[in-house]
């Protein structure tokens, strides 16, 4: 039996939103179950974050924003996944987001959309159940 | 004794939110070590425990602001008007991503963010129209932005002019604090020692042209929302303002010239008597540092002078209407701390910005608080409680252990470049979560009393085309200026900037000029360099 690799994930704040507590705090949480975490730091482009995510070959990219910006970033992120040929790349987050918001971006590929008040025991059982190491 | 029933305790922790223990009961043994003077002093008096001003709430009630930003200049102007209309009694102005950042409309970094997360200005024609019919002789007027401060000043400044008004007749406040930019809310374009020499820059204007305005509100507000603890939260905060204090002094300016409008601003958190300690601890903490550590003369400078804004961080997504209970409480101990103003959150703001249904609710929530319970009718009612007492001591002496590593380590700047606080609060963000998600701390509707969710909430919805129209008006705005006299102004800028002239002026004859927000935020980029955040989770 070969020794699966350790799930990457790639924890990221798009746009100019500086609120990062929520984004600190699920890259510790992922990190703390057995993941491994890259944190991008705040103020990242969607170019940025795509091309740090191939880079670090990573298996799942979570985003998160708290500024109104999510439906253009979230939607960016997704096309320039495809253009790269890295649709495989499951692409979770969370923030400030309104219902019929969450329906649309799970319509057109984001896995999962957490709101304030998840738990991380949540987020990291969402990683566990829906992300594969790439191997 | 036998047959003498055995009163147990119920099984969960008794300590205050920020974790400090909590005795079943305080007595006057707890209280004894100070005397009365020394701890309280009388309302108006050093060292200010009890208020800053001889009739507090009895002379005139906290200012009601209410933060208010979103879509287009003229969208957000309506909300204003609205708000005065309903007896709010300072203006509060919420800006968007693009123009904190120092990005125009029309910049590329800006799409999607226009008008979302605040109002949207690249130019002095947005501001204008933001204010427009708006006396700002007669308001007061809160600006929450920092590394742009210096431009939303200028711009301020310049509409005033427009309309007649005198300088020396402008009240209001500039959020303008880098230092707990660095920390917590993490709007930057330059590094920490610049970005603080134009905060510099800014209290030496202010002081000397535009008496009235306080030119820097020192947050703490953003350091708790960030995730500190309530004790984090004072001391940061004050050795922010300690920080600037040393800036101002080392440029060459008398304390008593600048100390009395330097402001402040805290989070009122849930737990009910840390918030209202951690207010009167505060304000002894500062009244101390400016007369013994600074020599400060005029009781002026003494004062801290605060906003207050309702945490935030405490609302839930879950059963949004709770969140309506939430905010009264917190207000009422922002109240019963003393706040020289308050901004009451909506309960839909985990979901958006607030409607203008849900504002009025928190506004009528000052209003009821003021109006119906009583509580504004006698000084710091609180005061001389055993247990309040003995609680603002600790926050104080808690917070003094903070502020004594900082002092040890230079000040703030190197404590920044340290990582120290940032490191400090992304720990205590993540304790306070897992004690969430295990149970230990109960959140209603969260993690205890789960309902299943009921129909969702209105929510305010930013129009698409907002951004499309911004981005059209600034960029044909931008189109028909004389660009000879905005690149004269940019290069002078550039000069104050390289030679340390003070940029104020430079920047009102800019803005004036038409040189917009984004264009100002180049030369700094060019001049000053970008600040790198350290990766500290």
């Amino acid at each position: 039996m070969s020794p699966e690799r350790t799930v990457r994930v790639v924890v990221a704040k798009p746009g100019l939103d500086g609120h990062d507590r929520g984004a600190k705090i699920v890259a510790r949480a992922l990190r703390d179950a057995g993941f491994e975490v890259i944190y991008t730091g705040l103020h990242q482009t969607p170019e940025q974050i795509v091309a740090t995510a191939i880079q670090e070959d990573a298996d799942a990219i979570g985003l998160s924003v708290l500024s109104g910006a999510h439906n253009y970033l979230f939607k960016r992120v997704l096309e320039l996944l495809r253009e790269k040929g890295a649709e495989d790349v499951v692409i979770f987050g969370g923030g400030i987001i309104p219902p019929e918001d969450i329906a649309a971006l799970k319509a057109i590929g984001v896995k999962e959309l957490f709101t304030p008040g998840t738990s991380t025991q949540d987020i990291v059982r969402f990683v566990r159940e829906h992300v594969r190491a790439a191997v | 004794m036998s047959g003498e029933r055995e009163w147990k305790e119920r099984d969960v922790r008794f300590e205050t939110l920020s974790g400090i223990p909590l005795k079943p009961l305080y007595t006057p043994d707890d209280i004894a070590g100070r005397s009365d003077d020394e701890r309280l002093g009388k309302p108006g008096a050093y060292p200010f425990t009890r208020g800053v001003y001889p009739t507090m709430y009895r002379g005139r009630l906290w200012t009601m602001r209410m933060f208010a930003g979103f879509g287009r200049p003229e969208d957000t102007n309506a909300r204003f008007k609205y708000l005065l209309a309903q007896g709010q009694t300072g203006l509060s102005t919420a800006f968007d991503m693009p123009a904190l950042m120092g990005y125009d409309a029309d910049h590329p970094r800006a799409r999607g963010e226009v008008g979302k997360e605040g109002v949207s200005i690249s130019t002095l024609d947005d501001f204008e129209r933001l204010f427009a019919d708006i006396p700002l002789g007669e308001v007061t007027t809160s600006m929450t932005i920092n590394c742009t401060a210096s431009v939303a000043l200028a711009m301020y400044l310049a509409v005033a002019d427009k309309q007649g008004v005198a300088w020396e007749r402008l009240g209001g406040t500039m959020q303008n604090d880098m230092l707990k930019e660095f920390i917590a809310q993490k709007e930057w374009i330059c590094p920490p020692e610049p970005a603080v020499r134009i905060v510099t820059d800014m209290i030496e204007f202010t002081a000397r042209h535009v008496p009235r305005f306080n030119p820097v509100s020192i947050s703490g507000y953003h350091i708790r929302e960030a995730g500190s603890t309530a004790v984090q939260e004072l001391a940061f905060t004050l050795a922010d303002g300690l920080g600037y204090v040393e800036a101002a002094l080392a440029r060459g300016l008398d304390i008593d010239s600048f100390a009395p409008r330097l402001s402040f601003f805290f989070d009122i958190h849930n737990d009910f008597f840390e918030e209202i300690a951690k207010l009167r601890a505060a304000r002894r903490m500062w009244a101390r540092f400016m007369k013994e550590r600074y020599g400060a003369k005029k009781p002026e400078s003494m004062r801290l002078r605060t906003h207050t804004q309702t945490a935030g961080v405490s609302a839930t997504a879950q059963q949004p209407l709770n969140n309506v209970a939430r905010v009264a409480i917190q207000a009422l101990a922002a109240v019963l701390g003393g706040a020289q103003s308050l901004h009451t959150n909506s309960y839909d703001e985990t979901w958006a910005l607030p409607t203008e249904d849900a504002v009025t609710v928190a506004l009528r929530t000052q209003q009821i608080i003021a109006e119906e319970t009583g509580v504004a009718l006698t000084i710091d009612p609180l005061g001389g409680s055993y247990f309040l007492e003995t609680l603002t001591d600790q926050m104080e002496a808690q917070a003094q252990r903070y502020i004594d590593q900082i002092d040890a380590m230079g000040g703030m700047i190197s404590a920044i470049d340290n990582g120290f606080p940032q490191k400090e609060i992304a720990d205590a963000a993540y304790r306070y979560q897992l004690m969430e998600d295990r149970g230990d701390k109960i959140t209603v509707g969260v993690n205890k009393y789960v309902m299943r969710e009921g129909k969702p909430i209105n929510y305010l919805r930013i129009d698409e085309r907002v951004e499309t129209e911004q981005i059209e008006r600034t960029a044909r705005f931008k189109a028909a200026r004389d660009m000879s006299r905005v690149e004269r102004r940019l290069k002078q800028l550039a000069d104050a900037c390289r030679n340390g002239g003070n940029v104020m002026p430079v920047l009102v004859d800019a803005v004036k000029d038409y040189a917009s927000l984004g264009e100002i935020s180049d030369v700094y980029r060019q001049v000053f360099g970008l600040y790198r955040e350290p990766i500290i989770f």
